[in-house]
Order: structure tokens, then C-alpha cells, then sequence
């Protein structure tokens, strides 16, 4: 059975792209059949997080308007030959896609995939409406801060008026330095106030930029948040993870931490 | 001051932030402006007032989370504490 998943956030900034990125390619590790679709028109992104900007010949827009085929727009991925990107469209805007139309699109690739992983743009305006329209489960991305956080309870609010059934909240760049000095919202903080399931908690990491300044996901990579993405996606694909506890370590007790647990 | 504050810590940013998020999604969430709080609190002050005499000043009305009886999940409730200087004779 497929299914479809929106990635989203109300802010902008807070890593929405680059879990688009490690989730899909997470799952595609896993073995299922994984298509990424880039919607936001005009600011596109995924191509470059995933290193294959170079190989775009159609995008999301020539394929609503009919000017090509769903598979001669997807773009395969470098390592995985079941993972492929659908980009957006960069010289257009979000009015070029209605949200009837992405729903039409996803509920085609249906019968071709496992996993539909659409990146939302962030607003809450006509992009949003369009990356929502065929999803069956929403992944909340926030980070530990006051702003993002209140974006994320906003758009689970026009979810849960949605009648989305499954939202789940992903704390991103979380420092646990920080947090045990009081100096950052925790997760249990961050549970409190929005109030809805956790499906994984990555913690601030330097591979995350190293990683994207080479065009890679993390997820394949022994790093703290390679570990979490992995953690993620197993879950995402039904499996039970638990959510470990992690603490702010000195760089021995980190190094013997990566090979001996999960995050 | 300054001497005390080497005493008692200064309140942790996280739980200021997680204070003051709090606050403003009481708000976001109600999706009710403060007019419209006002028109509320002075609609109680004049009913009430009907029955008992109130202290309006030290009145307190605001929308806060509470547990939902339901069970899962916080709901937004009113929250309001009114003061009674004197409750009215009864006049039948």
C-alpha cells in the first residue's frame, strides 16, 4: 500500500527541504520504492540538497500542464535506483498548480510507489494548499524555538481543520548543551505545547551542512543525525523505534556513542 | 539586588521562551482578539452585576489551556476571577 506524505512547517528555514531529503532517501534504503516531489514552485530546492540539479529536464509544472509525462520529468537518484525526484519549476509560481491537481498527481504515482514525499514551501498560503491536497500523513518539522514552534501549531491547527488524521512532529536541531543549561525549549517542552505524537528528534549537527554542501543526504553517513533520519524513516515505515535519550557528550564518550546506539 | 542575584539564579531562557509560546498560542489558538475579550469581560461585569456587587477593578478574565475531560489533549477554557464586594439583598 502506498502512501503519501506531506513535509511541512509554517516557517521557513527549519530544515523542511533537507528531511525531505534524508527521509526519502532513508526509505528508499529501506527498499521501497520512493518518488520526492519538490512544490515549491519558484524557490527550487530539493534538486541541489539531493546533488541532482545537473540532470533536470521537465518539472512538477510541465507535468500538471501535460506537457510531458510523470516519468520523463522524475529524475533517478544517484546512488538509489529506486528513489527519484519530481523538481519544481523555477521560473513559475505556486498559482501555476491547483491543489486538485496535485491530488490527481499524487493519487497517479499511487500505483507506481511506496512512499509520495512532497516538500512543502513554507507560508500557509496557495503552496501549502497545493502540497496538502493528496496527503494521507503530515511530518511536522520544528526547531526548539519560540517562532518556529508557533508556526507549527498554527499549521497543525489548518491541518486538524483539514481533517488530517496523522500529523507527527519532528524537533530538529535540537543542542542538548544547551538544553541541559536551560538554554533551549526541550523535547518534553516542545511536547507539551504542541501536543501531538513525535516520530523523531535530529540533533544540530555539522554533517547536515558538510552533507549538503556536497549534494548527499546525511542518512547513510555515522553521524548523530544520520542515526536520527535513520531512526525516522524506520518509523515512518511502521517499525518501533524507541526514542533515546541523548546527552550532550565530550568528543570520546560521541565517538563510542556512535557505534553503540541510536538517537 | 545585584548581591541576591548571585544567589538565586536568573530564569532559564528555555523556560522564558516556553513561558511567553504559551501566552501566544492561548491567544492564536481562541483566535479571539482583545476587543473582543473586552466586549466579553464587560458583558459578565453588567450581568453579574445584576445579582452582586462586584469589584471591577480587581477583575481578572483571560483564555487559558485546560485538560480536556475527554482525555487526550488540552482544550481552551475561560478563565475569570471575579472579586464580590457585596453580595445584593435579595429583592423579591
Amino acid at each position: 500500500m502506498s502512501e503519501v506524505i506531506v513535509i511541512t512547517s509554517g516557517k521557513g528555514g527549519v530544515g523542511k527541504t533537507t528531511t525531505t531529503a534524508n527521509v526519502g532517501t532513508g526509505l528508499a534504503q529501506l527498499g521501497k520504492k520512493v518518488v520526492l516531489i519538490d512544490t515549491d514552485i519558484g524557490l527550487r530546492n530539493l534538486d541541489v540538497v539531493m546533488g541532482l540539479e545537473n540532470r533536470i529536464v521537465y518539472n512538477l509544472v510541465d507535468v500538471v500542464e501535460g506537457s510531458c509525462r510523470p516519468k520523463q520529468a522524475m529524475i533517478k537518484d544517484k546512488k538509489y535506483p529506486n528513489l527519484f525526484l519530481l523538481p519544481s519549476a523555477q521560473t513559475r509560481d505556486k498559482t501555476s498548480v491547483t491543489p486538485e491537481q496535485m491530488k490527481a498527481l499524487t493519487d497517479e504515482l499511487r500505483d507506481d510507489f511506496d512512499y509520495i514525499i512532497l516538500d512543502c514551501p513554507a507560508g500557509i498560503e496557495q503552496g501549502f494548499k497545493n502540497a496538502i491536497a493528496g496527503a494521507d500523513r503530515a511530518l511536522i518539522v520544528t526547531t526548539p524555538e519560540v517562532s518556529a514552534i508557533r508556526d507549527a501549531d498554527r499549521i497543525i491547527g489548518l491541518l486538524e481543520s483539514e481533517e488530517f488524521k496523522q500529523i507527527h512532529l519532528i524537533i530538529n536541531r535540537i543542542r542538548m548543551d544547551m538544553v541541559k543549561k536551560g538554554d533551549m525549549m526541550s523535547v518534553e517542552d516542545v511536547l507539551d505545547i504542541l501536543a501531538i505524537d513525535l516520530i523523531g528528534v535530529v540533533p544540530d549537527d555539522e554533517s547536515i551542512v558538510i552533507a549538503t554542501n556536497e549534494g548527499e543526504p546525511v542518512v547513510n553517513k555515522p553521524t548523530q543525525a544520520g542515526k536520527a533520519y535513520e531512526n525516522i524513516c524506520r518509523r515512518v515505515n511502521g517499525e518501533e523505534v524507541p526514542i533515546m535519550e541523548f546527552q550532550p557528550d565530550g568528543f570520546f564518550k560521541k565517538l563510542a556513542n556512535l557505534f553503540r546506539r541510536g538517537y | 539586588m545585584g548581591f541576591m542575584d548571585a544567589f538565586f539564579r536568573k530564569r532559564s531562557s528555555g523556560s522564558k521562551a516556553k513561558d511567553r509560546l504559551k501566552l501566544v498560542l492561548v491567544s492564536d489558538r481562541a483566535n479571539c482578539s482583545p476587543d473582543t475579550m473586552e466586549m466579553i469581560k464587560n458583558d459578565i461585569i453588567q450581568v453579574i452585576s445584576k445579582y452582586m456587587e462586584i469589584d471591577t477593578q480587581g477583575l481578572d478574565i483571560q483564555i487559558t489551556q485546560t485538560a480536556s475531560e475527554g482525555g487526550n489533549g488540552n482544550v481552551p477554557a475561560i478563565y475569570a476571577n471575579i472579586p464580590i464586594k457585596e453580595m445584593k439583598k435579595s429583592g423579591k
